[in-house]
C-alpha cells in the first residue's frame, strides 16, 4: 500500500487542531424580494483533520446547500469557507456512476483527469477496489450491479481523487437496511485505514450517532447550527447498540423540538 | 493492507453473491428463430397476394408483372453486370454524402445544444428542415450545380445534417444533470467536460441520429438519382428506376425498387442495428 497512506488516527476528539474545513458566518440566500429564501445563516463550524462529522437536520435546513459549498459547487452569499486542501470528493444520496465505464474505470476517472501515469492508475484502481471489496469487479458495468455495490464503487471513486476531505450527501438513503449496516461497517473501516476527514449529511439520527465522532444539528429555514454532540462511544459500534439508542434518542428529542418550533410560527 | 477484516465481510460477500443474475445465457437460436419465422411468413403471403393477383388478371402484364417475370428481370439485369453496377455507384454516392452530412451534422449540433446565442439562431430552423422533404432541394440543386455528381451529394447532404444536428441536440439535452454535476465535482473541466462526460453521455441519442440520418440519405439519394440522369453520373439504383420509366418497364421499376429496399435495409441491418444494440447494451439499456 503506497499512495493511500495511513494517517495516524486520531484517538477521542480536539487532540489533534488541524483544521480540515472551517466556515465563518457562512450564510446563503436564494432569489430576492417576495422569493427570497434564506437558506442558511450565519453558520460557524470547524472541522477538524481526520474527523467524521455528521449534519443533521430536519428537511429543509439547507445541510445539503452547506455541503455543496463546501465543495465549491455552490457559492456562499456571505461570510467564509476554506478548505484546507484542494478539491473535496464528493457522494452523492445516488451513486451517480457513468454507466458507459466499467467499475474500474468509473474509480479511474479522477485519476485520468488529475493526468495520473497509467501504471499509478491501475495499481491505485486495483487497491481502492480491495478497500472497498470489489476486487472481484473491475470488469463490470454499473447496470450489473446492487445499488449497495454501486455506492461502494462511488465511494472508491470519490476516495481515487486525491483529497484528505470526503463529503457525503445522505449516500445511503436510498438502500435497504443490511446493505446499509454492511456500508456503515465500510465507511468506517476506511475512515480509520485511511485517516480522510467526512462530513456526513443525512436525516436518520442514529446513522449519524452510529458513524460521527460529532454529531452537528442544523435548523430548518433558515438552516443555522443549533446544538453539537461528541460522540465517545467506543468503536466499532452498532446501529442497536444501546449506547448509540441512549444517544440517538437525546438528539432526536432535541430535533423533535426544533421542527415543533415551526409549527407555532 | 492493513485493514482488519470484519466479520460482516462474508454478509457483504453474500449480499453481492445475491446481486448477480441467476440462470443460464439466452438460448439464441430460438431467438433467432422466433424473430425470422414471422417475417418470412409475412413475405411470403405478399408474394402469394401478388402472385393471386396476377393470376386473376387483375390488370394487364406491362401494368402488374408477376413476381416470377421480376425475379427473371433481376437475374437478366444482373447477367448483364447492371446491379452490381447500380448498387456500387448509389452506394458511394450515398456513403460519400452521408460521410459528409456527419462532418457537418456533428459540429453544428454540438454548437446548437451546448451554445445558446448558436441555439437561439438557428436551432429552428435546423429543426424545421428535418420536416422538409430532401426532394425539394432536387431543382435547386440542378440549377446549381448542373447536372452533376455535386447535385447529387448535395440533396444527400440537406437530407441527412439535420437528423444528425437533431440527433445530437436532444441527446446533450438529455444528458441527467447529476452526471454533469458528478462531472464537475471530479474536476472535469472545459476539453475534458466533453471528452469525458458529455460526448460519452450522449452517445446513444447521436447513434440513434447517425441510423436514422442513413436512411435519410438513402431517401434523398434516390430522390436524386431518379431526377437527375445523364450519361455523367454514372448508373444508379435511381437512374435504373428512371430507366424502366423511359422504357415502360414496369418489370425493371418494381425490381429497382426492390433492390433499393433490400439495400437500404441490409446496410442498416449490417451498421447501424448492431452499433446501436451494442452502445444500448452496454450501459443496460433496453434492448428491443
Amino acid at each position: 500500500m503506497t499512495s493511500l497512506a495511513l494517517a495516524p488516527r486520531r484517538i477521542g476528539t480536539g487532540l489533534v487542531d488541524e483544521v480540515a474545513v472551517s466556515m465563518e458566518a457562512v450564510g446563503k440566500v436564494y432569489g430576492s424580494g417576495a422569493e427570497r429564501v434564506v437558506a442558511v445563516e450565519g453558520v460557524d463550524l470547524e472541522v477538524h483533520r481526520g474527523d467524521f462529522l455528521c449534519l443533521v437536520g430536519a428537511s429543509g435546513c439547507g445541510k445539503s446547500t452547506l455541503l455543496s459549498m463546501i465543495a465549491g459547487l455552490d457559492r456562499p452569499t456571505r461570510g467564509r469557507i476554506e478548505v484546507a486542501e484542494g478539491r473535496p470528493a464528493l457522494m452523492f444520496q445516488e451513486p451517480a456512476l457513468l454507466p458507459w465505464l466499467t467499475v474500474a474505470d468509473n474509480v479511474a476517472l479522477p485519476l485520468r483527469l488529475q493526468k495520473v501515469a497509467r501504471n499509478t492508475r491501475h495499481a491505485r484502481v486495483a487497491e481502492l477496489l480491495r478497500l472497498v471489496h470489489l476486487e472481484g469487479f473491475a470488469r463490470k458495468r454499473p447496470h450489473e450491479l446492487s445499488g449497495g455495490m454501486r455506492q461502494r464503487v462511488a465511494l472508491a471513486r470519490a476516495l481515487a481523487q486525491t483529497t484528505r476531505l470526503l463529503l457525503m450527501d445522505e449516500p445511503f438513503a436510498a438502500l435497504d437496511a443490511i446493505t446499509r449496516d454492511v456500508l456503515h461497517e465500510d465507511i468506517a473501516r476506511i475512515h480509520v485505514a485511511t485517516g480522510v476527514t467526512v462530513v456526513f449529511v443525512t436525516h436518520n439520527v442514529r446513522e449519524a450517532v452510529r458513524l460521527a465522532d460529532r454529531v452537528v444539528m442544523l435548523s430548518s429555514r433558515p438552516g443555522r447550527v443549533v446544538a453539537a454532540w461528541d460522540v465517545e462511544i467506543p468503536r466499532p459500534r452498532r446501529m442497536d447498540s444501546p449506547e448509540v439508542a441512549t444517544l440517538s434518542a437525546c438528539v432526536t428529542d432535541r430535533l423533535r423540538d426544533e421542527i415543533r418550533r415551526h409549527g407555532h410560527r | 493492507m492493513a485493514i482488519a477484516e470484519l466479520p460482516n465481510n462474508s454478509v457483504e460477500a453474500g449480499l453481492d453473491a445475491l446481486a448477480l443474475p441467476v440462470g443460464g445465457r439466452r438460448r439464441r437460436r430460438r431467438r433467432i428463430l422466433r424473430v425470422v419465422v414471422p417475417k418470412l411468413v409475412a413475405a411470403a403471403c405478399l408474394l402469394g397476394v401478388w402472385q393471386l393477383a396476377v393470376s386473376l388478371h387483375v390488370s394487364a402484364d406491362y401494368v402488374l408483372p408477376s413476381p416470377g417475370d421480376v425475379w427473371q428481370t433481376f437475374i437478366d439485369q444482373a447477367r448483364a453486370g447492371n446491379i452490381s453496377e447500380a448498387v456500387w455507384t448509389s452506394l458511394r454516392h450515398g456513403f460519400e454524402g452521408y460521410v459528409l452530412a456527419v462532418l457537418i451534422g456533428t459540429p453544428l449540433g454540438l454548437l446548437i445544444a451546448r451554445v445558446r446565442m448558436v441555439r437561439y439562431a438557428i436551432g429552428s430552423a435546423v429543426a424545421a428542415l428535418q420536416s422538409l422533404p430532401s426532394v425539394t432541394w432536387v431543382p435547386v440543386g440542378i440549377i446549381w450545380f448542373g447536372l452533376s455528381q455535386t447535385t447529387i451529394l448535395f440533396v444527400v447532404i440537406m437530407g441527412a445534417f439535420p437528423s444528425i444536428a437533431g440527433g445530437l441536440v436532444s441527446a446533450v439535452d438529455n444528458i441527467p444533470p447529476l452526471l454533469l454535476r458528478v462531472g464537475a465535482a471530479l474536476g472535469a473541466h472545459g476539453v475534458a467536460r466533453y471528452r469525458h462526460i458529455v460526448l460519452p453521455a450522449a452517445l446513444p441519442g447521436y447513434v440513434a441520429g447517425l441510423k436514422q440520418a442513413w436512411s435519410f440519405s438513402w431517401r434523398s439519394l434516390m430522390a436524386a438519382e431518379i431526377i437527375t440522369t445523364g450519361p455523367s453520373l454514372g448508373l444508379g439504383l435511381g437512374q435504373l428506376l428512371d430507366q424502366g420509366r423511359v422504357q415502360v418497364d414496369m418489370r425493371l421499376m418494381l425490381m429497382a425498387i426492390l433492390v433499393i429496399l433490400a439495400v437500404g435495409v441490409l446496410v442498416d441491418a449490417l451498421i447501424f442495428a448492431p452499433l446501436d444494440r451494442t452502445v444500448r447494451r452496454r450501459r443496460g439499456l433496453d434492448v428491443a
